[in-house]
């Protein structure tokens, strides 16, 4: 009986070792508590490319250019900006004494590092692409052209110039992307591409990193050398990871959050009830759709089908009573509130639901299709409540409306990306995509022919014509007609069924001052404060 | 006895390299890779980022070169912890696992056992009942379920502890993954100890220990306890089964950084290298301890040794 007793001792021994060790101090009073679905990959903001890892990199860095709360672009790193009269030059003065987190001068030539480093080959760069208009861009990241030459330059500690090879009129929004912001570049030559690990990361944004817990929570704390540290009301941000959303909402339920990163689909009409003011419900720049594969029957070359399938998908139920958050039934790709832009909507929008249905029958007749000879399709989605019920629900409109006998296969996330990329045995399938930044060509470019975002694997040579003339106009207005008439032609082929804008849903304490709802779903730390103890 | 441990060393190796083959194979079978995401990336950027990460090259290439790293005690970076090796997050994540796996166990064998000794004692009664009805619906209920019922409770209505890990310091963040984790447990162990208490208090020398005036607290303590524990000595490598399982869901409900976590998320993003790093972690653990066990036996009983 002695293994009881060293057992036992064993065990105490344990929990008195557990109960030792020191634990990391909590914040300041003055503590921002901000839920998080996920780790970032990394704080490098060019190996990130996470919406989670851009929205912490929102606070430690800075670009030149900014959001305002509720999405204006407003001065950052520079306070002002001028374009060239042919569109092809942009030149950005930065403010006078810039510092990074370290207190080291933040000059225009640190955005140029940043910049080279995106679009270095050895980088590696998620986001390569993002500055693929500026000069010698596109051949230095296939490695065919040294870094030196990309288009930008900082003539003088203060200045950055941009040179492009073609119209970019979305290139100011650009640099509100973490993907350009600068880099220290005493740090890359000391720790190599580990830079930004706690500890070794300098910033140049509102905030600095203190700690990271990889799977618990990232600490900032504020930087005292920030340009705007007087404008900056909490000392310290923390963001907790919690994957689960239903957890997450415990852990607001319980005080411990300020904001979180979503409310759970589930909880989402007794959340309302609740909290009323505290949910902030905004439309986001996201579509989820439903994508047909072009590349093989019965879709190849079968609008009719195409468009038969499209119309009998009834919107606004789908919208209404099986997501129910707000979202907005889709009738276009690009979605509604994206600047300087009027979605076209389909053909059908118009119609009432019976007559949709009816011209839908009509389709899928003519598409030689009928209750003898009914269409048998799978329909493939990720495995997730939501995608379910929308799967569902889909199934059982297009059985009643026209018929159809669809399968539903749901496959694991990255099983699915993979059937998707090889379209082979996919017929329909279930994405979303969600716009880099505020312009409908965000949108518009992935189903340009040969992109590698076009899942559907569609092409018109129109469609390319159209967007190809947009790139190349200067005025604003006939680049935007340009745009609207390339969606109007895309529309028209049904290469897809969008089926609802996305919303972002966050819950906001109370004591919290200063969040502002924008499409971007951008809340940068450094713009809320705490209201004031009356 | 210093042969029969080199030799059982030595006959851990072949089995270490099969589990680590099967693993590397069955991760890069899974369709999908690593940085494949909806925002599919542009050829030239996929090639350059294939190429930083060697996932360009065959697999047997690829394996080889995991083999040599794992030689030098390398396991490689992680695909999704960009910034961290495997070995840094293993070793950070570990000591998480550990502590809580420690506490959930002592907590079960605790309460598990007093529980069941004073159900066995009281066999019949009102108290006998209520015990057995707890452990029963303990083990009953799942782990996912208890503890956002416990975290409802004690956290959002009382808030008496903290509903997330991160959101406290010191032990307070503990209780309730531990008291979720360990649950189950101690109804399992209660229902044993009882079990196995009726049994042994039944017996001719416990009478004798009574008749010699003994009272029921020293008989029980100095007579039966000891023989009423073997049932749930031979518990304990499923119930640690049990808590390692356990804490995968436990540690990503509460967001502990443990390991758990880690394993799930590494297979569902393909972080191989992190999976792969997990599975020979856990492996050398079980094989290490086995070999422990194994050890043990052979000091206790000399025959093992010749066999």
């Amino acid at each position: 009986m002695k293994m009881l007793r060293t057992l036992w001792l064993t065990l105490i021994l344990a929990v008195v070792a557990a109960c030792g060790g020191a634990d990391e101090a909590a914040g300041p009073p003055n503590t921002l508590e901000r839920g998080i679905s996920s780790d970032p990959e990394t704080l490098d903001q060019h190996r990130s490319r996470s919406i989670q890892a851009a929205d912490v990199i929102r606070d430690l860095g800075e670009g030149l250019v900014g959001y305002s709360a509720t999405g204006e672009l407003i001065p950052a790193a520079a306070q002002s900006w001028e374009v060239s009269e042919d569109g092809l030059k942009y030149t950005f003065h930065l403010r006078d004494g810039l510092r990074w987190s370290n207190g080291d001068a933040l000059t225009a030539s640190h955005f140029v590092a940043g910049m080279r480093r995106l679009v270095d080959p050895s980088t590696a760069a998620f986001y390569a692409e993002m500055l693929g208009d500026l000069e010698n861009a596109a051949g230095i990241t296939s490695g065919e052209i040294p870094v030196s030459m990309l288009g930008v330059a900082a003539p003088d500690e203060r200045t950055v110039v941009l040179r492009l090879v073609q119209q970019t009129p979305y290139l100011v929004s650009l640099m509100t992307h973490p993907s350009t912001f600068p880099i220290h570049p005493g740090s890359i030559a000391e720790h190599g591409d580990s830079f930004a690990r706690p500890g070794k990361l300098v910033s140049n944004g509102a905030y600095r990193l203190e700690a990271w817990v990889p799977g618990s929570v990232i600490s900032l704390r504020r930087n005292e050398y920030y340009w705007n540290n007087a404008g900056t009301a909490i000392d310290a941000v923390n963001y907790h990871v919690i994957v689960q959303d239903s957890a997450e909402l415990n852990r607001y339920r319980a005080g411990e959050l300020h904001t979180t990163s979503t409310v759970p689909p589930d909880s989402f009409a007794q959340v309302r009830e609740e909290y009323g003011e505290q949910l902030h419900v905004a439309p986001y720049l996201g579509v989820y759709y439903y994508g047909y594969n072009l590349t093989r029957p019965p879709f190849k070359d079968n609008a009719p089908l195409r468009q038969a399938l499209s119309m009998a998908v009834d919107r606004e139920q789908l919208a209404l009573r099986v997501t129910g958050r707000g979202e907005a039934p889709a009738y276009s790709w690009v979605p509604g509130g994206v600047n300087n832009y009027e979605p076209p909507l389909s053909s059908f929008a118009a119609l009432s639901k019976e007559e949709r249905e009816q011209v839908a029958r009509r389709l899928y007749k003519e598409a030689g299709y009928s209750a003898e000879n009914p269409l048998k399709i799978e329909v493939r989605y990720n495995t997730n409540d939501t995608n379910k019920k929308i799967a569902v629900a889909i199934q059982s409109m297009w059985r009643e409306v026209l018929g159809v006998e669809a399968t539903l296969i749901n496959e694991e996330f990255q099983v699915l990306l993979a059937n998707m990329r090889d379209a082979e045995i996919t017929q329909v399938f279930r994405s979303s995509w969600m716009g880099d930044y505020n312009d409908a060509h965000t949108f518009l470019s992935v189903l340009q022919s040969g992109s590698a975002t076009n899942m559907p694997r569609y092409e018109n040579e129109e469609f390319d014509a159209l967007m190809a003339l947009a790139a190349d106009q200067v005025d604003p207005e006939q680049r935007k007609l340009y745009l609207e008439e390339a969606e109007r032609v895309m529309l028209a082929d049904y290469p897809l069924i969008p089926i609802y804008f996305f919303v972002s849903k966050h819950l906001v304490s109370p004591q919290i001052e200063g969040w502002g709802d924008n499409v971007l779903d951008y809340h940068y730390s450094q713009q809320l404060s705490f209201k004031a103890v009356q | 006895m210093l042969r029969y441990t080199v030799l059982r060393i030595l006959g851990a190796i072949p089995t270490l390299l099969l589990v680590i083959a099967l693993a590397f194979l069955m991760v890069h079978a899974a369709p999908g890779g690593p940085f494949d995401d909806e925002r599919a990336l542009p050829a030239d950027v996929e090639a350059n980022i294939a190429a930083a990460y060697h996932l360009d090259e065959p697999l047997p290439q690829q394996f080889l070169r995991y083999m040599s790293g794992l030689l030098q005690g390398d396991l490689g970076p992680s695909y999704r912890y960009r910034d961290y090796t495997v070995g840094e997050l293993i070793g950070t994540a570990f000591p998480y696992s550990l502590k809580l796996g420690a506490m959930a166990m002592a907590l079960a064998l605790l309460l598990g056992v007093s529980a069941g000794t004073v159900a066995a004692l009281r066999q019949g009664t009102a108290l006998d009942k209520v015990v057995m009805g707890f452990s029963m619906t303990g083990i009953s209920i799942p782990v996912f379920v208890i503890a956002p019922v416990l975290v409802l409770f004690l956290a959002v209505k009382l808030q008496w502890l903290p509903a997330g890990w991160s959101s406290a310091t010191g032990m307070s963040r503990y209780l309730l993954p531990v008291i979720t984790l360990a649950l189950p447990q101690i109804a399992y162990i209660a229902r044993l100890t009882r079990a196995s208490m009726i049994d042994v208090l039944g017996r001719d020398f416990i009478r004798t220990a009574h008749a010699q005036g003994l009272g029921t607290a020293t008989v029980v303590r100095v007579h039966a306890l000891k023989p009423a524990m073997l049932p749930v000595l031979s518990y304990m490598g499923p119930a640690i089964a049990a808590i390692l399982t356990g804490s995968v869901v436990v540690e990503e409900i509460f967001g502990i950084p443990g390991l758990g976590q880690f394993f799930v998320r590494g297979a569902l993003n393909r972080d191989y290298t992190l999976v792969l790093g997990i599975v020979v972690f856990y492996a050398s653990l079980i094989v290490l301890l086995n070999l422990l066990v194994d050890i043990l036996y052979g000091a206790i009983d000399p025959r093992v040794r010749y066999r």
